[in-house]
C-alpha cells in the first residue's frame, strides 16, 4: 500500500497556529512533520524597554496560559539583580499559579481535548436513568439526577436538530475510534458544558490579587496587592474569604467532577496506553516554592532530567550552563551568521528571520527544508519531553511521597502498568494526577497565607531595588517556571537600565519544534510515529495524540537577537 | 441580561426562537488568545447560552471539534450559504510585511483569508486591541508590519472592541446588541461601542476620590498603598483610557487593576505599549471633566498629551494641583499614534 501525506492545518482545539503533516502507510503514521505557522518577534520588540515593564509585554506571549510568562518574567528580573521577594508575595504567586492549573487543565481536559473521545452526537442515544446511576456510582457530585441528564440530553437534542451544529459541525462523530458507550458520552457533554460554567469562577483569585483574568498584573519585587485588615480598599477578611471558597470549589471539582471522568472515559480508552509514547526524555525546571525560589529542594514540583525512561536516575538542570540548554535551526526559518548547524545557548543566540517555505497559498511544505517558525531545543543534546507528564515522571522519580501515591492509585484504578504512563492516554492522565494535587498544594499556601498575616507579616512588595539607579550596570538573569504545558524560562541581560537581550524557550518549542540537524525528532513528532489511522480522511487519531500535549504555538514561536544589535533586515526567499 | 426591561427579555427570547441562529465565524490571526479565554468567562450571558442557544459559531480555532479538512470544510459552509449574512469576528492583528508569510493558516496567509472572509460577512467585530490597533506586535518595532484589521478591509461595518483583553461581558454585550436589537450598537469617533467606552476609566474610578484630594500611593505597598489611595503617580493610565473596568470591573464585578493595586496600563488605547514605561506617570492630561466622552475629546486626549500640556482644568482642590504640578517634570510623555503620525505606524 503506497505512503499516503496526510495535512491537518489548522489543528484546531489549541492555542495558536500549528500545522501536521504525516505520512501514512498501511493504516499507521510512517513519519511525521509538526510545523509552527504564524511568528510575531517579541523579543525583538522587548529590546530596549524597562526591565520592570518586561512582565506585561511577556505575559501577552499566551493569553491561554496566561500569567505564566509574566512569572517567569518578574523571576528573571529579580534574579538579575538579586531581589527577594516577601514570603507573601511568593504565596500569592504560588496560589495564582495553582488556579492556573486548575483552570487551563479543566478546560483542556473538557473543551480542547474531550471531543477526541467523547461523542456528542451519541450521546443523544443514551438512557439518561443509566448516566445518572454511573454518575452516582463514581462520584457525589450532586448534580447527576435522571432529571438532570435528561434536561442536557434534551438541550443537545434541540441543538443538533437545529442543523446548525456550530462548534459541534464537521466533528468525528460516528469514527470507528470513538469507543465510549452512549450513557458515558452524555455524562461527558454534560460535564462539558459544566465545565465550560465552571472554569470562569476559578479564575477570580487572579482577579483579587491581579485584577484581572486573562492577563492579570504581576509585579518586580513581589505582588501588586496589598493587605490591610482593617481597610476595603486592600486584601482584607473578606477578599481572603472569597480566595479561600474559590480554592475551595475549584478542589471539589476537581476531585468530583474532573477526576471521576477522566478515569472514567479512559477506562474505555486503555489502548491507548500504548500508543503515542513518542521520546524517552522528560525535562522539568520545577516550581512552587515553599522556601523561596532559590531552594529547588523545597518546590512541591521538583527539578530534573529523565533520559531513556530510567526512572532511578535524576539528572540536574542548569539553564545557565553554556552547554544544557541550547537551539538550533536547521528546520527552522531563521538564518544564523555562522551557518544554520550551529546550537546556540540562549544567551549566545542570534536571530533573522528567513523564510524559505513555499510562498502561499501551498499544499505542502518541503521538510525536507526548513519547515516551521519553532526553533529546536534540545538539553545537552537529548530531545525532551516537557509537560505534566514530565512533571509526574521526574516527581515520581524523585521519590516524592504526595506524586507517588497520587500517580499510582491511578494506576491501580485503572489496572495499568507504569509503562502505560508513556503514551497518549499516560498524559492526559498525568495532567489530571496533577490538578489533583494542586488543588491540595493550595489548600497549603492559602493556610500559610493566613497565617502569615495573623502573625504580622503584611508585606507583599521588597522595594530594595526598585528604583533603576540602584541597578549595576550589566546583570544577567533567568527566570524558569512550569507553565502547565511545561518547562519554561526567560533569559535576560541587562544593560544601561534597559533590556539588552530576552529570551523565551517554552514548553511547545521543546515539543513542538521540527527536528534536529541530526535529524532526531521532536516530542510531536516522535509520539506520532506508529499512531494508526483508520480513516485518512478524519484523522482522530492523530489528533488525539497532538492534543494530549496540549498545544500553546503562540508560546512556541519566537525570535531574539541577544547582542542587542540592530535587527538585521528581515528577507524572503523562495 | 444588561439591565433590560422584563418586556425587552421576552421580545428578545421570541426573537431568537423564531429565527434561524446568527451564524459567525470566528477568526485568529497574530494574537495570543486572550480575547477568546475572556469570551468564555462571560457571566451574563453565560458563554454556553450563547454558544447553544443564541448564535451559531461555526468556525473558531480555539473550540470547534473538527481540525483541518473538517475545519475549513465548515468554515467553506457557512462563508457560501450565509454569504452577506455572517458575523465575522476577528481577534489577531494581519502581518503584512513580506507577502503575508509570517500568518498562514491552512497554506494560505491571513491577510487572504481576512480580505475573502470580509467581502461576505454582513458585520466584523474586531476583537481586542490586536485587531483593533495591532497591540504587543505591533509595538516597535513591529517586525512583522501587524497591521489593524480596519487598515486592510473595507466594505463592511466595523466594530472595534479594544482591551487586551476585552472585559468578558463586554464582549457578549457587544455581541447580544447585534442580536437583541438587531443593529449596530452607537459607536464613537473611533469606532468603539458607546455602551463600554465612552468614560475614562479615572473618570469612573472609586479612588478618584483620592486623587482629586491628592492622596497617592508613592511606593507599592506602602502606607498610602494600604489605604487604597491613588495610582496616579505610580503610572496609572486611567486618566488616558477609555473603557468600562471602573464600571463594571473584571470576571463578573470581582475587581479591576487600580482595586487590586497596580495602575492602568491602558490596554484598550492605541499604541500603549509604547507610552511606557509603565511606571512612570503621566506628566498631566487636560481636565475635561466627568461628562465627557471619547467623541467630545477624541483624539484630542492624544495630541494634547503629546505635547505634555500642562493645564489641567479640574478645579476641586488647590493643595491637588500644586502637588501634580510638582510631578510633571519626572513624568513619562504619552504618545498617539494617530495624532504623531497621522495612523498607526502598520499601515500596508
Amino acid at each position: 500500500m503506497a505512503t499516503k501525506r496526510i495535512v491537518i492545518d489548522p489543528v484546531t482545539r489549541i492555542e495558536g497556529h500549528l500545522r501536521v503533516e504525516v505520512e501514512v502507510k498501511d493504516g499507521f503514521v510512517t513519519d511525521a512533520f509538526s510545523s509552527g505557522t504564524m511568528v510575531r518577534g517579541l523579543e525583538i520588540i522587548l529590546r530596549g524597554r524597562d526591565p520592570r515593564d518586561a512582565w506585561a509585554f511577556a505575559e501577552r506571549t499566551c493569553g491561554v496560559c496566561t500569567t505564566v510568562h509574566a512569572l517567569a518574567s518578574v523571576r528573571s528580573v529579580e534574579d538579575a539583580l538579586g531581589i527577594v521577594i516577601p514570603p507573601n508575595a511568593e504565596l500569592i504567586r504560588n496560589l495564582m499559579f495553582c488556579a492556573q492549573y486548575m483552570q487551563d487543565h479543566v478546560v483542556h481536559f473538557y473543551h480542547l481535548h474531550a471531543l477526541d473521545w467523547v461523542d456528542v452526537v451519541n450521546a443523544l442515544k443514551a438512557d439518561p436513568a443509566q448516566t445518572a446511576a454511573l454518575a452516582q456510582s463514581i462520584s457525589k457530585w450532586p448534580k447527576s439526577s435522571t432529571g438532570y441528564f435528561s434536561d442536557v440530553q434534551q438541550r443537545i437534542g434541540k441543538f443538533v436538530a437545529s442543523g446548525q451544529l456550530g462548534v459541534f459541525a464537521n466533528g468525528y462523530w460516528g469514527h470507528p475510534a470513538m469507543k465510549l458507550p452512549p450513557e458515558v458520552n452524555l455524562l461527558g457533554v454534560a460535564h462539558y458544558l459544566e465545565a465550560l460554567d465552571w472554569q470562569k469562577e476559578i479564575v477570580k483569585v487572579h482577579t483579587i490579587f491581579g485584577g484581572k483574568n486573562p492577563h492579570p498584573n504581576y509585579l518586580v519585587g513581589g505582588a501588586p496587592c496589598s493587605f490591610n485588615l482593617d481597610e476595603v480598599n486592600a486584601i482584607n477578611a473578606e477578599r481572603l474569604a472569597y480566595v479561600g471558597k474559590l480554592l475551595t470549589d475549584a478542589k471539589t471539582f476537581v476531585e468530583q467532577v474532573y477526576i471521576p471522568d477522566l478515569l472514567a472515559i479512559a477506562s474505555f480508552y486503555k489502548d491507548w496506553g500504548a500508543i503515542g509514547g513518542g521520546l524517552r526524555n522528560y525535562m522539568c525546571y520545577g516550581d512552587l516554592p515553599t522556601h523561596g525560589f532559590g531552594d529547588p529542594s523545597k518546590f512541591k514540583f521538583p527539578r530534573g532530567v529523565i533520559l531513556d525512561r530510567d526512572l532511578s536516575t535524576i539528572h540536574d538542570v542548569d539553564p545557565r550552563d553554556p552547554q544544557q540548554v541550547k537551539e538550533s535551526i536547521a528546520h527552522s526559518w531563521y538564518q544564523y551568521s555562522d551557518g544554520d548547524a550551529a546550537a546556540k545557548h540562549p544567551w549566545e543566540g542570534e536571530t533573522k528571520l528567513n523564510y524559505t517555505g513555499p510562498q502561499p497559498p501551498y499544499d505542502q511544505l518541503n521538510v525536507e527544508g526548513k519547515y516551521s517558525w519553532l526553533k529546536t531545543p534540545r538539553w545537552k543534546n537529548h530531545p525532551m519531553e516537557v509537560g505534566p507528564l514530565a512533571r509526574m515522571l521526574v516527581g515520581y522519580g524523585s521519590g516524592r511521597a504526595d506524586i507517588q501515591e497520587a500517580v499510582n492509585m491511578v494506576l491501580k484504578k485503572l489496572d495499568v502498568p507504569v509503562a502505560a504512563l508513556y503514551s497518549t492516554l499516560g498524559r492526559t492522565a498525568a495532567r489530571g494526577i496533577e490538578t489533583y494535587l494542586v488543588a491540595q498544594w493550595a489548600q497549603e499556601f492559602y493556610s500559610d497565607l493566613l497565617a502569615n498575616i495573623k502573625n504580622g507579616d503584611s508585606r507583599t512588595f521588597n522595594s530594595e531595588k526598585w528604583e533603576p539607579d540602584t541597578w549595576p550596570a550589566q546583570a544577567k538573569g533567568v527566570g524558569m517556571s512550569e507553565a502547565p504545558r511545561g518547562a519554561l524560562a526567560h533569559w535576560i541581560v541587562i544593560e544601561d537600565k534597559k533590556i539588552a537581550n530576552y529570551q523565551l524557550v517554552v514548553p511547545s518549542t521543546w515539543n513542538a519544534s521540527p527536528r534536529d540537524g541530526q535529524g532526531q525528532r521532536s516530542a510531536y513528532e516522535a509520539a506520532l510515529i506508529g499512531t494508526p489511522v483508520a480513516d485518512p480522511e478524519k484523522p482522530l487519531e492523530i489528533i488525539r495524540t497532538i492534543h494530549s500535549f496540549d498545544p500553546c504555538l503562540a508560546c512556541a514561536v519566537h525570535l531574539y537577537d541577544p547582542q542587542g544589535r540592530t535587527l538585521n533586515r528581515v528577507t524572503v526567499g523562495g | 441580561m444588561l439591565g433590560l426591561p422584563a418586556t425587552a427579555v421576552a421580545e428578545v427570547t421570541r426573537a431568537l426562537e423564531t429565527k434561524p441562529r446568527l451564524p459567525v465565524l470566528w477568526f485568529h490571526f497574530q494574537e495570543c488568545t486572550c480575547c477568546s479565554e475572556s469570551f468564555i468567562r462571560s457571566s451574563h450571558p453565560a458563554v454556553a447560552d450563547i454558544i447553544l442557544d443564541r448564535i451559531s459559531l461555526d468556525y473558531t480555532e480555539t473550540l470547534m471539534a473538527g481540525s483541518g479538512k473538517q475545519a475549513e470544510d465548515a468554515l467553506r459552509d457557512t462563508m457560501t450559504k450565509y454569504r452577506g449574512e455572517y458575523l465575522m469576528l476577528v481577534e489577531g492583528s494581519v502581518p503584512t510585511a513580506a507577502g503575508g508569510v509570517y500568518c498562514c493558516i491552512g497554506g494560505r496567509t491571513a491577510l487572504d483569508i481576512v480580505k475573502e472572509a470580509a467581502a461576505g460577512a454582513k458585520a466584523v467585530v474586531c476583537w481586542g486591541s490586536c485587531a483593533c490597533n495591532g497591540c504587543v506586535q505591533a509595538a516597535k518595532p513591529n517586525p512583522t508590519q501587524a497591521t489593524p484589521i480596519a487598515d486592510i478591509i473595507s466594505g463592511v461595518p466595523i466594530i472595534k472592541v479594544p482591551g487586551c483583553p476585552p472585559i468578558a461581558e463586554v464582549m457578549t454585550g457587544t455581541i447580544v446588541h447585534l442580536l437583541a436589537f438587531d443593529r449596530i450598537p452607537q459607536l464613537d469617533g473611533l469606532g468603539r461601542p458607546k455602551a463600554f467606552y465612552s468614560r475614562r476609566v479615572h473618570d469612573t474610578c472609586y479612588r478618584r476620590p483620592n486623587y482629586d484630594a491628592g492622596l497617592f500611593v508613592n511606593s507599592f505597598d506602602d502606607e498610602n498603598a494600604k489605604r487604597g489611595y491613588c495610582l496616579y503617580k505610580m503610572g496609572c493610565r486611567g486618566p488616558v483610557t477609555y473603557n468600562a473596568c471602573g464600571v463594571m470591573r473584571w470576571n463578573g464585578g470581582v475587581s479591576f487593576p487600580i482595586q487590586s493595586g497596580h495602575g492602568c496600563i491602558g490596554c484598550s488605547e492605541a499604541n500603549f505599549w509604547d507610552n511606557g514605561p509603565f511606571y512612570r506617570h503621566l506628566p498631566n492630561f487636560p481636565g475635561f471633566g466627568i461628562e465627557t466622552t471619547a467623541d467630545k475629546v477624541g483624539v484630542a486626549v492624544g495630541a494634547v498629551t503629546a505635547v505634555g500640556i500642562a493645564a489641567h482644568a479640574i478645579s476641586t482642590n488647590i493643595r491637588k494641583r500644586h502637588l501634580i504640578q510638582e510631578e510633571i517634570a519626572a513624568s513619562e510623555d504619552v504618545q498617539d499614534c494617530r495624532a504623531e503620525q497621522g495612523g498607526c505606524p502598520t499601515k500596508e
